[in-house]
């Protein structure tokens, strides 16, 4: 265990030595601070059925940001090492190679959590600012923030499994963001096709982020999306155990 | 402390190496020599637990490298050729993480750190950012990095490439000095450092052992181990045909310097025929300018071994 939390360590601290880490940390401030505001001058403007809190996570400003950080937050993870040659020293210790992808899985993760700590932060300023609860129910926040974590180790575990097949970190991008492009869209489908049955929109609304969060950050938590998101987490990363194995005989 | 029984490496439809074996007894230094692609750092990985074989076994310490790979990696340091490193990091930060990952208990970390940074020298750039360092520099972390965990056994790949001439005579220091506490396993294209340092050699071509013995005793065994090189004004002499007369002397080159000429001989192994020269020079009456033996180095014995099926082929 501490040799995990020795990588783990580093992993998180690397994030922070590169500048990249800052261009993300801001961008993602400003996109979503736009998007908090706009929501607010839009429900300035005419009565809406839904709190501000639920117009922030479900509008097009919040998506993306959202599909755009994943690709910048794990192309490096493995891509840099091989790149580098720093795997060499890394799988020389004596290391296992589930400890290495795991801590490079759970270090972005900690990065992306303390990307979406400071919109915690807009909800309790808003209330401070005009008296008014930013949204229906405390549940509303719990389960917006649930399904923010889930989506995300979801997303950042296929972005693992991008940055671990190749050592170019522009191709890792590129794969993940085209990979998690596409499953965003399939969820978008059933809004799309009109003319696909019912039955398939069904199925693809099981698959849509959209729908998920929806629902979420309504306050309403389905336990359906946590085992899809959970068990879809382990398979990439076991996918991405499997593909950081075969550098042994691929080399 | 090595032990490798035909250890067998191919990648795509290549022979990296063949059927390699050998032994590394504890507190020897064992230097490894041989040509670009002569499979030196596929060996090295191997033993180092980067990359497994096609067939075959290794044991360090007792211990398989394929089968107990963590025990093994824990006794072994390893230094790879042009030595990565995290950029991003500070010499001492990265020294601190690398022992915490090797499992040097924690109260112990502050200690070793300190120790070979001492050792290797960089104490004086602890603080500064290791993509800023020059070569000798992170040459010189990579293997403080190696010896951190006090490792029985030490595997350097070409521990000394890059270095101006001085930094290699340290690092040659360094190198001679862990030879007491550890058993070194060395790679390196510079010769005279493996006959001062290293006290047994391995010499691998093509992916096989050609030859694995003392230096000393590889010398002894060369074919034409050195000669003796002479400088005179031979007259109207046939000087080559002369000096050819010596029972001993097996070939000679001349090389003309405006009237002197410059005879190198080659002589059976262990021979010394600077005496006869001498003689049949003064009964010539030549002038001589220098009469010099020559002694076979390690770059002899490394050119035979390695150039033998060049040589065949070139004069087919």
């Amino acid at each position: 265990m501490r040799k995990f939390y020795t990588l783990l360590s580093r992993e998180v601290r690397s994030y922070f030595y590169s500048p990249i880490a800052y261009i993300v940390l801001v961008f993602f401030l400003l996109v979503s601070g736009v998007d908090f505001y706009f929501q607010i001058s839009f429900m300035n403007q005419r009565p809406v059925p839904y709190s501000v809190q639920e117009a922030f996570f479900n509008s097009v400003f919040f998506w993306f940001a959202f599909v755009l950080i994943f690709p910048l937050i794990t192309m490096r993870l493995f891509a840099e090492e091989f790149k580098l040659g720093t795997i060499e020293p890394l799988m020389t210790a004596p290391v296992r190679d589930w400890q290495v992808v795991l801590s490079k899985f759970f270090g972005a993760l900690v990065f992306y959590i303390v990307l979406w700590v400071p919109t915690a932060f807009y909800f309790g300023i808003f209330q401070y600012a005009t008296g008014h609860t930013a949204s229906g129910s405390s549940g509303a926040y719990w389960g917006s923030y649930l399904m923010l974590l889930l989506l995300g180790m979801f997303y950042l575990s296929v972005g693992c499994l991008a940055s671990v097949v190749t050592k170019n970190q522009i191709i890792a991008a590129i794969i993940s963001f085209c990979a998690i492009t596409l499953l965003f869209f399939l969820g978008l489908v059933q809004f799309i096709l009109l003319d696909v049955s019912s039955a398939t929109r069904d199925l693809l609304g099981y698959f849509s982020a959209l729908e998920h969060m929806g629902t979420f950050s309504r306050g309403v938590i389905d336990t359906r999306p946590i085992v899809l998101y959970l068990s879809m987490t382990v398979v990439m990363l076991t996918l991405t155990h499997q593909a950081f194995q075969s550098r042994k005989w691929r080399l | 402390m090595i032990k490798v029984e035909n250890l067998t490496k191919r990648y795509a439809g290549q022979t990296a190496i063949q059927d390699l074996n050998f032994e590394v007894g504890q507190g020897e230094i064992m230097g490894f020599l041989g040509p670009n692609g002569a499979g030196k750092t596929t060996t090295m990985r191997i033993l180092a637990g980067f990359m497994p074989a096609t067939s075959g076994r290794a044991t360090i310490a007792g211990f398989d490298i394929f089968e107990q790979s963590l025990q093994a990696r824990t006794r072994l340091g390893y230094m790879p050729e042009h030595v990565p490193l995290y950029n991003d990091m500070r010499v001492t930060e990265y020294l601190d993480y690398r022992a915490a990952l090797k499992g040097v208990p924690y109260r112990r970390i502050a200690e070793r750190v300190g120790d070979v940074k001492e050792l290797c020298g960089v104490k004086d750039v602890e603080k500064k950012i290791i993509g800023a360092l020059s070569k000798g520099y992170r040459q010189r972390v990579g293997l403080a990095d190696a010896l951190l965990h006090e490792p029985d056994l030490l595997i350097l790949d070409e521990p000394t490439i890059g270095l101006d001439p001085n930094q290699i005579r340290q690092v040659r220091e360094l190198i001679k000095n862990l030879g007491r506490q550890h058993t070194i396993l060395l790679s390196t294209h510079i010769l005279p450092e493996v006959e001062m340092t290293c006290s047994r050699v391995i010499i691998i071509h093509k992916g096989r052992i050609e030859a694995c013995d003392t230096p000393e005793n590889l010398l002894s065994q060369l074919r034409q181990a050195g000669g003796v090189v002479l400088e005179a004004k031979v007259g109207k002499d046939n000087g080559a045909e002369e000096l050819k007369k010596i029972s001993v002397v097996r070939d000679v080159a001349t090389d003309v310097d405006g009237e002197w000429k410059i005879f190198s001989l080659r002589v059976e192994s262990g021979a010394d025929v600077r005496e006869e020269v001498f003689r049949l020079a003064t009964a010539r009456r030549w002038t001589v300018r220098e009469l010099t033996q020559r002694r076979a180095t390690l770059e002899d014995v490394f050119v035979e071994i390695t150039h033998a099926d060049e040589v065949e082929r070139l004069s087919i």
